[in-house]
């Protein structure tokens, strides 16, 4: 009874608790909602990429009926063996891969020394520099298109693999940006401490910086992995002998050679494209996340 | 003496930032400082790899005022930018809002789910839309038959198939839904907090707090969405050809014909100018009014 005095009004405390129940169930109502509506939207994201996989597995006969089958009612897997023998699929994948290769090393390699220097040196010229780094990344790439493909012809590169490669060497705007970025963030004081003991610029770079940059370098080999595996018109502006194509071209190709489009086949060839990404994707995602947020566009 | 110790201090900075710096400087003159005023020049010039050049001074500015196909071309790209564009931006803010509410779990997975899409090969992506879009088994007709709607030819009807390619493009949002979703997570808490107390309801808060604080990111969106919506290519090439009835004849796509499938590298330097011309006026303009409603903090 000694309590009483503090339910002076019990009338009142009901209706608040009623009230803050109702909303707690409102509350509750509205996250389901969301739920609801997030994951029908994931799905409708992904499930293209299902049904693309789900396609390369179908047989003819359920190909073209209606309602389509979301699963299988039976699984052919030789449309994969049949692309296979169609169009030498390894060949490209082959190519592919040694162009990314190349791509990824040069990306590495010209991209860190380059956003070292901006991140490390001040020198005259070095902001008008950076502005116009910034400037390329924004800029079109059409214009230099038809002057470079004239260069590299006089070379004799046409219908060889350099003009896919070589300018990778030579560093990328916005992958430059984003190493800088990353740069910016390590101490000075570490590089100060090597200089006393004798380092010289170049180990500092090599010794210092890149070992404390791997979550940048590692974001930076995943971009230029993804661009260049997914690249498709300076391919197509350089390579026309068969045994030369990437899988993008080679894929692009295959449609295009079809007088009956065997979607089966393509669909399998589609899958064998995107897989090295796919892999990519699920064991290195955080770099994606990570480099994206990392060029500072947050606020 | 400290002065000159200074100035050599100074210089050796100087020097290690033009060693370390010299890959993109190069790079930076060989592909493309040079090929720009190589392809200013060109754009001068009848040069077609067929015939000896000869210098034509802005004849082939002129002939692009009369060209019917060009301003078609500009047509299907500025229509196809005007819907990709906007709807992108607004679908991946979307998603960025929902996935950032607190009450919501396994953002990561949900994150992966409408990223995964971006980062696909635009050719493979190309012809599984073909597949999607096709009018009578693909999924996306069948899916809208569902609900008793008859879908259109996609591809095959001028009138859809820039829709098409616009619906396509929301396989895209992936990135930009990352941006916005960094950009959320940097809005401080306390701001929405006072705008409940002042009674500002869910919308209001949106308009008030929200925007404002991640225009930076938005404007982003939109001018690197712009530049690249203008250079579409791989899709047209790929589905469609640039058909049926030129309706999706892009811009890229009609330079990359004039020049490499007739070989008119003049006039195609001449419309890749226009095309860089048009780029950086359209990002100034965009530059411009964002003085007015972006909000870059302190």
């Amino acid at each position: 009874m000694a309590t009483e005095p503090l339910v002076t009004h019990p009338q009142n405390t009901s209706t608040v608790r009623v009230r803050s129940s109702s909303r707690l169930w409102a509350k509750r109502l509205e996250t389901l909602i969301i739920y609801i509506i997030v994951t029908a939207l994931a799905l409708a994201f992904i499930f293209p990429l299902y049904w693309m996989v789900i396609t390369s597995v179908k047989p003819n006969a359920e190909l073209f009926i209606w309602p389509p089958t979301l699963w299988p009612r039976t699984f052919e897997f030789n449309h994969y063996g049949d692309a296979l023998r169609e169009v030498p699929i390894i060949r490209y994948l082959g190519n592919s891969f040694y162009l990314t290769a190349l791509n990824v090393i040069g990306a590495l390699l010209s991209c860190s020394l380059v956003a070292y220097a901006f991140a490390r040196y001040q020198a005259p010229g070095s902001r008008v520099l950076f502005v116009v780094l910034l400037a390329t990344m924004m800029l079109p790439h059409h214009v230099t298109m038809i002057p470079l493909f004239l260069v590299f012809r006089q070379l004799g590169w046409v219908n060889t693999f350099q003009p896919l490669w070589v300018p990778a060497f030579f560093g990328n705007a916005f992958l430059i940006f984003l190493l800088r970025q990353f740069f910016k963030s390590i101490p000075d004081e570490l590089f100060d401490a090597a200089r006393i003991d004798g380092a010289s610029e170049f180990a500092q770079y090599w010794r210092i910086m890149l070992p404390l940059s791997k979550p940048a370098l590692a974001t930076v080999a995943i971009f230029q992995f993804q661009w260049t595996w997914n690249d498709f018109l300076y391919p197509l502006i350089y390579i026309n002998s068969q045994d030369k194509k990437t899988i993008a071209l080679g894929l692009q190709d295959f449609y295009k050679s079809q007088t009956t489009v065997e979607w089966q086949q393509l669909m399998a060839a589609s899958v064998i494209m995107v897989l090295p990404v796919a892999l990519l994707f699920f064991f290195l995602q955080r770099y994606f996340i990570e480099g994206i947020t990392l060029t500072g566009l947050k606020g | 003496m400290r002065a000159t110790r200074f100035r050599s201090l100074r210089s050796r900075d100087t020097l290690w930032f033009y060693i370390f710096a010299s890959p993109w400087i190069i790079g930076f003159v060989l592909f493309y400082l040079g090929p720009m005023i190589a392809s200013a020049y060109l754009s001068l010039t009848n040069y077609s790899v067929l015939m000896p050049t000869r210098f034509v001074g802005l004849y082939n500015y002129e002939q692009m005022l009369q060209d019917e196909s060009l301003r078609l071309a500009i047509w299907n790209t500025a229509y196809y930018t005007l819907f990709a564009v906007p709807l992108g931006a607004a679908v991946s803010l979307a998603v960025a809002i929902l996935l950032n509410r607190r009450d919501i779990r396994g953002r990561s997975l949900y994150r992966s789910a409408f990223y995964i899409p971006s980062i696909m090969p635009i050719v493979a992506l190309s012809i599984l839309w073909i597949w999607l879009l096709q009018p009578r088994f693909g999924l996306i007709n069948s899916f809208l038959g569902l609900f008793g709607i008859i879908g259109p030819n996609w591809l095959g009807d001028p009138a859809w198939s820039k829709l098409g390619l616009v619906l396509m493009s929301l396989t895209g949002i992936g990135f930009n839904m990352v941006i916005f979703l960094a950009a959320l997570q940097g809005v401080p808490s306390h701001l929405y907090e006072a705008a409940e107390l002042d009674g500002a309801n869910g919308w209001q808060r949106f308009r008030n707090v929200t925007v404002p604080m991640i225009s930076a990111s938005i404007f982003y969106v939109l001018v690197i969405g712009l530049i690249n919506s203008f250079q579409i290519f791989t899709q047209s090439y790929v589905m469609t050809d640039g058909g049926p009835a030129d309706s999706t004849l892009f811009y890229v796509l009609y330079l990359y014909r004039h020049a490499f499938d007739y070989f008119k590298m003049g006039y195609a330097s001449a419309l890749a100018w226009l095309l860089f011309v048009v780029i950086i006026a359209l990002t100034y303009v965009q530059f411009r009014t964002s003085e007015k409603w972006v909000y870059y903090g302190n």
